[in-house]
């Protein structure tokens, strides 16, 4: 319980020095990292937690960014918060269903159909019109936030901020508990795992369903962020790319290594990207990704946590 | 008094290959069976496929009184079926304390769920390792291990799970004479804590010192089952395996 | 009605000349994942590679692309060899799991394509040639010959690599080191050796499959996450270690894509490639012809 705590004054803390700095930038920044942390804490749990690779990212954060599109459109005057709820459960009930058809078979196939996984998504809705299709869809960003006032912005900050309370918490309590020892058996041996007593289909199933809802809401608040979506932006590899890299180079043993990976990897993006050039950013996460898994498989937390 | 363990008929084939053709063997509460045979015989198979891992395509398996077909193999050792592999595998990244930790977590604490928890669990770990001698090593990682130590983990695990079947698959292979009597006392300690064990083995001394029943597997199909004495002298078991 | 069954029979004969194409590219991931059990996710990736440098010798040097992606095997060859040692010494040696080499290729897939759009730019890239735009008719059939000439240059190499496999000692050395590694070492070859050389032809044949792609097709360096599914879906469907079995996989997935382009429009046919991979993993994972 102290832990949640104390994330949630850490959050309270950034939100009110992003505040009293009152800069737009700051923000936009700052919901970019938040939500890498997200989505890489997410990937975490059924990837360094379980060992199983989840290249779709793409698919959940889309069908989350998605549904907020189509909720909007349908319902306007929906709160985000309860379309980030609603993107959550549509995410992550895709993922028990992917799951469900491949996890039966070896980890690898299960990555496979991931990537397929993607592309089906994005093939559906870049042909369903109602979000806009191949052409697109713009949402309206309201100019002022609701509850804090100031900009729409902040508002989409802290909503991120929120999440990324909640998906740390998570991932620290898994961490202690007998389901975060079960996907450690699998992750070592599923085999023996299953010998020892670890219901191994169930315990993957919750990974999957947690990770495809975590990143779901993740992808909830982007139309608002972006004002314009479409397919060749939602379903962006960066984003893939991103979620895996950052907890491979931060470490993918702990809770830690997904925000110090996204910190580190988004503020050297950010900083590449004003100074040299949007597309050599883009190519820094790939090739730290593959120098890290040869060289450093354990990560930057790895590297200065001392071995038992 | 029915038998602990029933398997009728057994059988399972690899695409054309017959690994095992109608196995029937009956294991009683409480007895210390050997299993011996030449590789590929199909002991290894066997076991896979009694305690799971495999799926059999004819015959049954009987496990006090139930039938075990269709479930899956952790449905199987929270029902008190446990091994350990031949070749030993650890959980590489959890220390010694906590590669036991998982099945206690599933098999014993799932069973009755209300009666371990927090402290109870580390000391349950502990004493675990206690009885293989590991106690020691608790917060060790399994890759600092020697040979023996990782088949007496490998063998820990499995008693972690309290089991009332025991199947030790070739827990001594290349074991030395002394660390092979170490075993031999620990399954036997075990036994007369009242866990059936199946001791499957090439040591021939082992398998005689241990067993109260010897069964022989040759090419797929059993060929003898009795007491130790009487086998080894089957003339059969003799030219199928012995040795001229 | 006639005009349907005629648009039909040209939609089935397109899909099977395609398939054949299809057989080109994925046999490379046949060999590497299907025989190395390496999870080659980059292949695409070096088949654009491919196509980029038949582009070259076509535009720059005036060259045809099949000659130049012949011209250029050699170097694949090398680039594979020295791509599956990275890989051995990284993860293969440390028998780490495979969630590194996977995160591995992804990468290798990801640089590869922002480092062709670095180059070359987003734009689509078309090559010249004689036999890019006529087409062979056959009575009521209509073959484009853009399609029919990379047909031909993929059955050869199926056929040629096929005849290797089963014919020569290096050959037959690939085959029993998919199935059984400790046999190999007992009969004086070294795996590693061999998995390098297969690696390598792997790699190879991704040049002359770039070739062909830029000829059946305009190419920009995204298209190659469309052709992951495909080469995958291929490989299970015709079940891993046959190739026989992947070329007709290739062939149905051709005809499969072909008709849905024709009837319901190409902007589906990326979804049928996956589609098919994810029912083949529920249904039948081991698919037509596996073991």
């Amino acid at each position: 319980m102290p832990f949640t705590l104390v994330l949630i004054v850490v959050a309270a803390a950034i939100f009110a020095s992003a505040r009293w700095f009152d800069s737009s930038y700051g923000f936009f920044i700052g919901y970019v990292v938040v939500q890498y942390i997200v989505l890489g804490t997410a990937w975490n749990i059924l990837g360094g937690y379980t060992g199983y690779v989840n290249f779709g990212i793409t698919a959940f954060f889309a069908i989350g960014a998605y549904s907020t599109v189509a909720l909007h459109k349908l319902v306007p005057t929906l709160p985000l918060p309860a379309m980030i709820v609603v993107s959550g459960v549509l995410a992550g009930l895709v993922g028990l269903g992917t799951g469900y058809l491949t996890l039966r078979l070896r980890g690898v196939f299960f990555s496979i159909a991931t990537l397929a996984l993607a592309v089906v998504v994005q093939t559906l809705i870049t042909n369903w019109d109602f979000v806009g299709g191949a052409r697109g869809a713009y949402v309206l960003r309201p100019r002022v936030a609701p509850l804090i006032g100031g900009e729409y912005v902040q508002y989409l900050f802290l909503l991120m901020l929120g999440m990324g309370v909640i998906v740390l918490a998570t991932a620290r309590a898994i961490e202690r508990s007998a389901l975060g020892y079960g996907f450690a058996a699998i992750r070592d041996d599923e085999g023996a795992a299953e010998a020892s007593g670890v219901p191994t289909l169930k315990l993957k199933l919750i990974a999957t369903t947690l990770s495809g809802g975590f990143m779901g809401m993740a992808g909830a608040p982007l139309p608002f962020y972006v004002t314009y979506l479409d397919p060749a932006s939602g379903f962006s590899l960066n984003y893939a790319v991103n979620a895996i890299a950052m907890p491979l180079i931060g470490g993918t043993g702990s809770w830690l290594g997904p925000v110090v990976g996204a910190v580190l990897v988004g503020g050297l993006q950010e900083y590449l990207r004003v100074t040299i050039s949007s597309a050599v950013n883009v190519l820094v996460a790939g090739v730290l990704m593959v120098a890290f898994v040869i060289a450093a498989p354990q990560g930057i937390v790895g590297l200065f946590q001392r071995k038992r | 008094m029915t038998a602990l363990l029933q398997v009728a008929g057994l059988g399972k084939r690899f695409g054309g290959f017959v690994a095992l053709d109608a196995i029937d063997l009956d294991v009683q509460q409480g007895e210390r069976l050997g299993l011996i045979g030449p590789n590929g015989s199909g002991k290894s198979t066997l076991v896979n496929c009694v305690c799971g891992t495999l799926r059999n395509e004819s015959g049954s398996v009987h496990f006090a009184d139930e039938a075990l077909d269709g479930l899956s193999a952790h449905q199987r050792t929270r029902r008190g079926l446990a091994r350990s592999f031949q070749l030993p595998r650890p959980f590489a990244s959890l220390s010694l304390a906590e590669n036991v930790r998982i099945p206690l977590l599933y098999t014993v604490k799932a069973r009755d769920s209300g009666a371990l928890a927090g402290a109870a669990i580390d000391a349950r770990c502990l004493d675990v390792l206690g009885q293989v001698g590991l106690a020691g090593k608790a917060e060790r990682l399994p890759r600092d291990l020697t040979q023996i130590e990782m088949r007496k983990l490998e063998l820990a695990r499995a008693m972690a799970a309290e089991p009332k079947l025991l199947i030790a698959d070739e827990a001594m292979a290349g074991l030395s004479h002394g660390e092979v009597d170490e075993i031999i006392a620990l399954l036997i300690r075990l036994n007369e804590r009242g866990v059936t064990v199946i001791m499957i083995e090439h040591i021939m001394r082992a398998v005689m010192e241990f067993s109260q029943r010897l069964a022989v597997l040759v090419a797929g199909r059993k060929i003898a089952d009795g007491p130790p004495k009487d086998v080894v002298r089957d003339p059969e078991v003799v030219r199928a395996y012995l040795g001229e | 009605m006639a005009v349907s069954l005629d648009l039909l029979m040209n939609a089935v004969i397109s899909g099977l000349l395609l398939g054949g194409f299809y057989a080109a590219v994925s046999i490379g991931v046949a060999i590497s994942f299907g025989m190395l059990d390496i999870v080659n996710i980059a292949h695409p990736a070096f088949i654009l590679l491919g196509s980029y440098v038949a582009f070259i010798g076509n535009t720059v040097f005036g060259i045809d692309p099949i000659v130049a992606a012949a011209i250029m095997l050699p170097a694949f060859y090398l680039l594979g060899m020295a791509g599956y040692q990275v890989y051995y010494v990284a993860f293969e040696r440390r028998d780490d799991q495979s969630l590194r080499g996977l995160s591995f290729f992804f990468g290798v897939l990801f640089i590869t394509e922002v480092a062709l759009v670095l180059i070359f730019g987003v734009d689509y890239r078309t090559v010249q040639a004689p036999y890019i735009g006529p087409s062979l008719g056959l009575g009521l059939f209509d073959l484009p010959l853009r399609l029919l000439v990379p047909f031909l240059v993929s059955m050869v190499m199926v056929v040629g690599l096929q005849l290797f496999l089963s014919r020569t000692f290096v050959g037959r050395a690939v085959q029993a080191v998919a199935q059984d590694q400790q046999a190999l070492r007992l009969m004086a070859a070294n795996p590693t050796k061999i998995k390098r050389i297969a690696f390598g032809l792997s790699i190879a044949t991704a040049s002359l499959a770039g070739a062909c792609l830029i000829i059946i097709q305009p190419v920009e360096p995204s298209i190659g996450r469309e052709y992951i599914g495909r080469v995958f879906a291929i490989c299970v469907l015709g079940g891993l270690g046959s190739f026989p079995g992947m070329v007709i996989a290739a062939m149905t997935l051709g005809i499969a894509e072909s008709l849905t382009a024709t009837f319901f429009g190409p902007s589906w046919a990326p979804a049928v490639a996956f589609g098919i991979l994810l029912i083949t993993l529920a249904v039948r994972p081991s698919g037509i012809l596996g073991r």
